[in-house]
C-alpha cells in the first residue's frame, strides 16, 4: 500500500477547515488524478501527502510509515522517498537550472556531498537527461530567472524526475503550459511512474487531461472526497455536480443557459 | 460584515504607531540635551575655525607619507583580520539563531514549534552578549591584556562584529523567500544543504553588501581604537592632534575618505560581478 488516509481532517490556524473526513487508499504503482473546483482542497491534500502539512485529525500512512510518529531523522529519510511538484516551482532566481535539478537528490545525499555539488555539479549528465525528457536539455546552464513560467514549471518537474521518488505528487504540474506541452509532460510523468513502479497523484484543473492520462479519478469539493472512480465510470452528471457553482449561477430573469456546465480546459 | 470593512482596517494601528513615534522622539531630544544653538555662539565658532584653519597646507613630506602609508596598511590589516575572525563565529551562530532552517516550521506553515523557538535562544543570547559591549571597551581591556598594538584592535573587532554580523545574517535568512528552503526540507534535504540551495542564492547579495559595509565600519572602528593605543591610523591621528599638527590630521582624514570610497567601490564591483 503506497498511502492510506483514515478520517483525515485539516484545519488551518485561522480556523478555516481545509479538509475533513478524508478516507483514501492508493496502492503502489497506481496513477490517480485529483480534480475539483478552485479552493476545493486539492493543494492541501497533496501537501498533506507530502508531509508538508500535519493533519489535525485522523491517521496518515505513507509508504508503510506513519510520518507523524517518526523522529525528525526518520521522517527526513521518508521524505526523501516522496517527491512533490509545486504549482509555482520554489526555485531561487539566481540558481542555475542544473543546480536546481540536482537539488532533487539532496535528501539522498549526505550534506558534504550536497555542498560539494554546489561548487561543481557532480551529475551533469543526470540533470541533462531529466531536462531532455521535458525538451529543456539546452537550458541546463542558464539561470532560473531567464526562463518563462512554463519552462520553470518543467524545471520543477525535472527535479522530481531526477529525485525518482517512490511516491510522486504533482500540484497542477502543467498549469503554465500550452495544451501540446501539457499533454507531453503528463505523458512523461505517467511513463516515468509506470517504468519505476512509482505511485503518481496529480491535481489538475483540466478535466480532459485527467481523463486522458489517469486510470483513476478522485473528485474533491469543499474539503471532501465526492467521488473516487475508475475513469470509465466517471459520468458527466458527476462532473457537473463537482463543478456546480451556486454563486456564479445566472439569475432567473436571464435567458436560460444550456444545461451543460463549462468544464475548464487548459 | 461589509459595513465593517468599508474603512481600511489598518488605519487605526498606523495612526497609533505615528503618535507613539512622536511621543518617544520628544523626550529623546530633551534628555540628550540637544541644542544646536551652541554651534553658532561666537567664541565656539572661532575655536572651531582656528582648528580647521590649521588643516591647510596638508602634510606631505616623504617621511610623513611613509608613516602614513604604514599606518594605513595597519588599519586595513586590523579591519580585515578582525572581520575574518568575526565571520568564523558569526556564520555558525547565525545559522543556529535563525528560524529559516527550522524543520518544524516547514510543516507548520512557517511557525516553528515552541521547543524549536526555545532552542534558538542560547544562540541569540550569545550574539547579544557579543555585541552589547562596544568595541572601544574591548579594546581598552585587550590593550591591558596583550599590550599596546594592533592585536588588541583585531580581537575587539572580532568580538563585537561577530555579534552584529550574526544577528543581521540571521535576520536576512528570515527575510528572504522561505519557500525554496522549505520545499527542499520537505523533500528530505539536510538543513545545511537546504540553506545552501534554498536561502543562500537569495540572501547572498544582501549579505555581501552588509559585510562590505561592516568592513568599512571596521576600518573606522580601528581608527577610533587607535586612540586608546590599538595601533593604526587612529594612533597617528591622536599623536598629531596632541602636537597641534593640523596639516597631518587633514592628510589622515583625506586617507580615511579614500578608504571609505574604496570600500564603497569594492561593494559595487562585487555585487555587479559576482551576482
Amino acid at each position: 500500500m503506497s498511502l492510506r488516509l483514515a478520517g483525515v481532517g485539516l484545519t488551518h490556524a485561522n480556523g478555516q477547515v481545509a479538509l475533513s473526513e478524508i478516507d483514501l487508499q492508493v496502492a503502489r504503482g497506481e496513477r490517480v488524478a485529483i480534480i475539483g473546483p478552485s479552493g476545493a482542497g486539492k493543494t492541501s491534500l497533496l501537501r498533506l501527502l507530502a508531509t508538508s502539512l500535519q493533519p489535525t485529525g485522523g491517521s496518515v500512512q505513507l509508504l508503510d510509515c506513519q510520518p507523524w510518529q517518526l523522529g525528525n531523522r526518520a521522517r527526513q529519510t521518508l521524505r526523501a522517498r516522496i517527491g512533490l511538484i509545486h504549482q509555482a516551482p520554489p526555485l531561487p532566481a539566481r540558481q542555475r537550472v542544473v543546480t536546481a535539478v540536482l537539488a532533487g537528490r539532496l535528501g539522498q545525499w549526505s550534506w558534504p556531498k550536497g555542498l560539494l555539488n554546489l561548487l561543481y555539479p557532480l551529475d551533469i549528465d543526470g540533470a541533462r537527461a531529466a531536462l531532455q525528457r521535458l525538451d529543456l536539455g539546452e537550458k541546463c546552464f542558464e539561470r532560473c530567472d531567464q526562463l518563462s513560467g512554463g519552462q520553470l514549471q518543467r524545471v520543477g518537474i525535472a527535479r522530481v524526475l531526477y529525485q525518482a521518488p517512490e511516491l510522486m505528487l504533482a500540484d497542477e504540474p502543467v498549469s503554465a503550459m500550452d495544451p501540446v506541452l501539457a499533454a507531453h509532460t503528463l505523458k512523461v510523468l505517467n511513463d516515468d511512474a509506470q517504468q519505476r513502479g512509482a505511485t503518481l497523484l496529480a491535481s489538475l484543473h483540466a478535466v480532459d487531461l485527467a481523463l486522458a492520462h489517469f486510470p483513476r479519478i478522485i473528485g474533491v469539493r469543499e474539503g471532501r472526497v465526492v467521488f473516487d472512480l475508475p475513469r470509465e465510470a466517471v459520468e458527466p452528471a458527476a462532473l457537473e455536480a463537482l463543478y456546480a457553482n451556486e454563486q456564479l449561477q445566472p439569475s432567473h430573469s436571464e435567458a436560460p443557459t444550456t444545461g451543460s456546465v463549462q468544464i475548464p480546459r487548459c | 460584515m461589509l459595513t465593517h470593512l468599508q474603512r481600511d482596517p489598518a488605519t487605526l494601528p498606523r495612526l497609533l504607531l505615528t503618535a507613539l513615534v512622536l511621543l518617544v522622539l520628544w523626550p529623546g531630544i530633551q534628555i540628550s540635551e540637544l541644542n544646536l544653538g551652541v554651534l553658532l555662539q561666537a567664541d565656539n565658532a572661532a575655536n572651531m575655525g582656528r582648528f580647521l584653519a590649521d588643516f591647510w597646507p596638508l602634510a606631505h613630506s616623504a617621511e610623513f607619507l611613509q608613516l602614513l602609508g604604514r599606518a594605513t596598511l595597519e588599519t586595513l590589516a586590523i579591519a580585515t583580520a578582525g572581520m575574518a575572525l568575526a565571520l568564523l563565529l558569526a556564520v555558525p551562530a547565525s545559522l543556529l539563531a535563525s528560524r529559516a532552517l527550522s524543520l518544524s516550521a516547514a510543516h507548520r506553515q512557517g511557525n516553528p514549534s515552541a521547543w524549536s523557538k526555545a532552542l534558538r535562544w542560547p544562540a541569540r543570547g550569545l550574539l547579544i552578549v557579543l555585541r552589547s559591549v562596544p568595541e572601544i571597551v574591548w579594546a581598552l581591556l585587550f590593550v591591558r591584556a596583550v599590550g599596546l598594538g594592533p592585536t588588541a584592535g583585531v580581537l575587539a573587532i572580532a568580538i563585537t562584529y561577530s555579534g552584529m554580523l550574526g544577528k543581521v545574517y540571521a535576520e536576512i535568512y528570515e527575510s528572504v523567500d522561505p519557500r525554496p528552503a522549505r520545499a527542499l526540507l520537505i523533500a528530505g534535504s539536510p538543513r545545511l544543504a537546504a540553506f545552501a540551495y534554498g536561502v543562500l542564492p537569495n540572501a547572498a547579495a544582501e549579505m555581501l553588501s552588509y559585510s562590505v559595509y561592516r568592513w568599512e565600519c571596521a576600518i573606522r572602528a580601528s581608527v577610533i581604537m587607535g586612540f586608546v593605543g590599538a595601533g593604526g591610523l587612529g594612533q597617528q591621528i591622536d599623536l598629531s592632534m596632541r602636537m597641534f599638527a593640523g596639516g597631518e590630521v587633514a592628510s589622515m582624514l583625506l586617507t580615511f575618505l579614500l578608504l571609505v570610497l574604496l570600500a564603497d567601490q569594492l561593494s559595487r564591483v562585487l555585487r555587479e560581478r559576482l551576482l
